[in-house]
């Protein structure tokens, strides 16, 4: 055998720094124990068709009749679609050059981007430009799109909340930058403390680290809180006084389950708080169509737009996106049904506000069983969740089941985690996966099981659980004897 | 304005294979399946294919992220549709799914490049892609030159000079990358020629990076495509001998499906913990768009003799292959008796690369126009008629 030019010696050490839990060791070693016939629960990912929620009618309608556009010729058509699918269809494809086959203009179509700017407006009331919004396969390419234009090496540094989305952490450690950590406050519902944001960027400077951008997930991932507006305002100045750009990460913006805390973008209170911090401050905005009440998660649509970025930059972030051409044309679709509904009037009108009513209202009840459910639990303490699709429940574990996985060489949570799934199935990811505070344990589920599943899976839950703390702490106590 | 910068055929005209657009968009909307009248409006094979390919997504779930390498019963598709061209098995295991073949592409290049002293075999001239995703991931580019004089052709002696001056200024050559048929120059590889570069690779420990996009773009019958992976299986070398990564896509072909964004790569003759990196680099973006990966099994499995849209699906692209073989026949003709035009043959592919040969004082207003000479002519050209060309200073020459 010859030389190897590629093998894990030789291999790039950033991809080697990479971790993402979501889909790491625990989701492996469920999809083993499912080969083996187990019955697994997966809620280890946003997932919800995954889980039994059905996609919306009318944008499957409106994409299967763009997909096969001789359908439309066919007399028989509208006895399978009505009226508005086939009149959005015909709308859609005129905005393509060539259907969904063609590489599109690699910003995404301009006119599916208009739409995108008529949402924004609509949403904020202020207007946005088209121009800088670009469509791209998920939000996270978009995410990572923006980081290869801040991080340069490891002296840039990206503030990252913790716990956080591994999505940020793995793209910083793929891009060779620093992760600059600022936590979030579990006793205080998560919530952003701006003293702890001006601590963590005072270590990262005392470290010769250059701070360039700062990350909010907003509703939060896992932690799901929604930000207040007055947290909005501190931290868009914030990144004024430290010359920060704010990325936005707002992919759950239609997920929220409380009323006291809408969702309020960056972009609006940006705009709200009026010149210089308008016109100054660098923002750049995510959404997608894989969370909300769509949750089409395989289509890959997302986008992002740009605040206050300059010309020349905006050419070279376009100039990246080229060398992949364009985004999917299917998902731009999705992403222009997305925000720009039907209306009253419209023949699928009521079908699509009930379809999406059931979905809303039926997370807003998972939310609070799981919450409810957890906090039910023994040495379990659960913050309610606000927005998003997870829960993050706090597991304060026994010393001797710390020591327990120590032997069992494993880090706390991931042994219980992994106890969790060989006795009831589910499949969750554990709380270091997204980062926690030293020697305080988590684990991340969704709340995306089907509602009538929810009491069994709860229940099943609680019974590993209490089983779990107290063999653990019965052995505590006989060891002080 | 006519663009022909860009290989984008159904921004052109071209239709798309209707057998393909009728899966796909029962895969779109499957409540429609269970209705008596869709029987009506779709063909009774393109029924049945969707329903295959829904039960090998669980919960029928085409809008839920898959496996991070695509869904399982695609990839057993697409695998046995690779074993089907080549004669040589295909593992499932070893196929990643991608949005199209470029993030592939740059998935490999993250792998293989450490830092400016990794470099990479490139083909001058190449398709752009491979110098950006070098630059971007921070490598270098080694080039080596195809000889324009015979028709675009890859010596393997070039291969070696070029390998050996890059070593001598200390780079670390990490891959080669060979595109076949080639962008921008068309030519199709005789399985000789790609027998000395699998060879080379092996004993070199090149990976070999092989962009097999327009592998069903061939429009001369003395040329026929043949797979890396078929040619080294044929060579008897497997797994421990020779690293290959095959890139595949939706985009040209006969199917030009470019907007769907779908595509593939086999990865091949590594170890088991190179693969793990693999796939946790993927799953970091979760998986590909699932209409791409349906379209990816359908191209690889198309309908068969017998099959009810066989006929009209073979007509479709039987038409549409025979007119890129005259249309590439008609342009290379017309450049040729241009003056001062030369233009090799397209064997394969979508693109004519034609040699101008610039007067001196067109060179010298080039320079007064702070253009390159090639971009200077594209410019006038554009300006005049309204044809978009790519200069061919963006392919390296």
């Amino acid at each position: 055998m010859g030389l190897k030019a590629l093998d894990y010696e030789t291999m790039n050490e950033n991809v080697k720094k990479v971790q993402y839990a979501v889909r790491g060791e625990l989701y492996l070693r469920a999809s083993e124990l499912q080969k083996e016939g187990k019955k697994i629960i997966f809620t280890n990912v946003g997932n919800p068709h995954a889980l039994g929620q059905k996609p919306l009618t009318f944008p499957r309608q409106v994409v299967a009749l763009c997909q096969a556009p001789f359908l439309l010729d066919d007399p028989n058509v509208g006895l399978v679609f009505p009226a508005d699918a086939i009149a959005r269809a015909k709308h859609y494809l005129s905005l393509t050059s060539g259907g969904l086959g063609a590489y599109s203009d690699s910003r995404g179509i301009p006119g599916v981007r208009k739409e995108v700017a008529e949402f924004i407006e609509r949403r904020d009331g202020y207007p946005s430009d088209p121009e800088l919004i670009f469509l791209t396969d998920g939000a996270s390419k978009g995410v990572m799109q923006i980081l290869n234009c801040i991080i340069r090496g490891q002296g840039d540094g990206v503030l990252v909340p913790v716990p956080q989305y591994p999505l940020y952490s793995a793209t910083i450690s793929l891009l060779g930058g620093s992760l600059v950590p600022y936590y979030l406050e579990e006793t205080a519902n998560w919530g952003l403390d701006v003293n702890n944001l001006r601590e963590s960027v005072a270590q990262a400077r005392f470290k010769g680290i250059t701070v360039r951008a700062m990350v909010i997930i907003n509703p939060g991932n896992p932690t799901g809180q929604c930000l207040s507006e007055a947290n909005l305002r501190e931290i868009l100045n914030f990144c004024y006084q430290e010359n920060l750009v704010l990325l936005g990460d707002e992919v759950y913006q239609q997920n929220i389950y409380q009323d006291k805390r809408p969702f309020i973008s960056s972009r609006k209170v940006l705009m709200d708080m009026g010149p210089p911090i308008s016109k100054e401050v660098q923002l750049v905005s995510f959404h997608t169509v894989s969370k909300g009440y769509w949750g089409e998660c395989g289509q890959r649509g997302g986008y992002f737009e740009m605040t206050n970025i300059p010309p020349k930059t905006v050419d070279e972030i376009y100039k990246i996106a080229s060398i992949s051409l364009s985004p999917n044309v299917p998902a731009q679709i999705f992403m222009g049904l997305m925000v720009n509904p039907l209306k009253p009037g419209d023949v699928s009108y009521d079908q699509y506000v009930r379809e999406s009513k059931g979905i809303l209202e039926s997370l807003r009840r998972r939310a609070r069983i799981m919450t409810d459910g957890f906090n039910s639990c023994k040495n379990v303490v659960c913050n309610f969740t606000e927005g998003a699709m997870y829960s993050f429940p706090q597991l304060r574990l026994p010393p001797k089941a710390i020591e327990a996985a120590k032997q069992a060489g494993k880090v706390p949570d991931v042994f219980y985690c992994l106890k969790l799934l060989e006795a009831t199935g589910i499949s969750t990811v554990p709380g270091s996966g997204f980062g926690q505070k030293e020697g305080v344990f988590h684990l991340r589920t969704t709340i995306l099981p089907a509602e009538e599943d929810m009491p069994e899976i709860m229940s099943s839950f609680k019974k590993f659980n209490d089983e779990f703390m107290a063999q653990y702490e019965d052995n505590w106590n006989r060891s002080r004897m | 304005i006519l663009y022909c910068n860009i290989g984008n055929p159904q921004s052109l005209g071209q239709q798309p294979i209707t057998f393909f657009r009728e899966v796909l968009a029962l895969c779109d909307h499957p409540a429609i399946l269970d209705k008596s009248e869709t029987q009506g409006l779709f063909s009774a094979d393109s029924i049945e294919r969707a329903w295959q390919i829904l039960d090998q997504i669980p919960g029928r779930a085409t809008g839920a992220y898959s496996h991070s390498q695509g869904i399982k019963g695609l990839r057993d598709t697409i695998a046995a549709g690779i074993e089907a061209r080549d004669g040589f098995p295909a593992d499932p295991n070893d196929i990643f799914l991608t949005d199209g073949a470029s993030p592939a592409v740059h998935m490999m290049m993250q792998l293989l490049i450490r830092s400016e002293k990794d470099g990479i075999l490139c083909p001058i001239p190449q398709y752009p892609l491979y110098s950006a995703s070098i630059a971007l991931h921070g490598g270098t580019l080694v080039p080596y030159y195809l000889d324009e004089a015979t028709g675009w052709g890859l010596e393997v002696s070039e291969l070696k000079k070029q390998l050996e001056t890059s070593r001598s200024k200390g780079i670390t050559v990490r891959a080669l990358v060979v595109i076949n048929p080639g962008n921008p120059t068309g030519q199709v590889l005789a399985e000789e020629n790609q027998k000395a570069i699998v060879e080379f690779c092996k004993q070199e420990g090149l990976v070999l990076l092989a962009d097999e996009v327009y592998q069903e773009n061939v429009y001369v019958p003395e040329k026929k495509f043949h797979s890396f992976k078929k040619v080294s299986r044929s060579m008897g070398y497997g797994e421990k001998d020779i690293a290959l990564v095959s890139f595949q896509s939706v985009s040209k072909g006969y199917y030009g499906e470019c907007g769907k964004r779908g595509g593939y790569m086999e990865v091949t003759g590594f170890g088991a913990d190179v693969r793990e990196q693999i796939y946790k680099v993927a799953s970091v973006n979760l998986c590909s768009n699932i209409s791409g990966q349906i379209l990816a099994s359908l191209v690889m499995s198309p309908p068969k003799v017998g099959d009810e849209s066989y006929e009209s699906y073979s007509a479709e692209r039987d038409g549409i292959l025979l007119s890129l073989a005259r249309r590439a026949k008609t342009l290379e003709d017309a450049f040729n008796k241009l003056e001062g035009v030369t233009c090799n043959k397209a064997e394969g592919a979508m693109y004519l690369f034609p040699r101008i040969d610039l007067p001196e004082k067109a060179i010298k207003a080039a320079e007064a126009a702070k253009k390159a000479p090639d971009a200077y002519y594209c410019q006038r050209l554009l300006a005049a008629t309204g044809i978009v060309f790519v200069p061919g200073s963006g392919f390296g020459q």
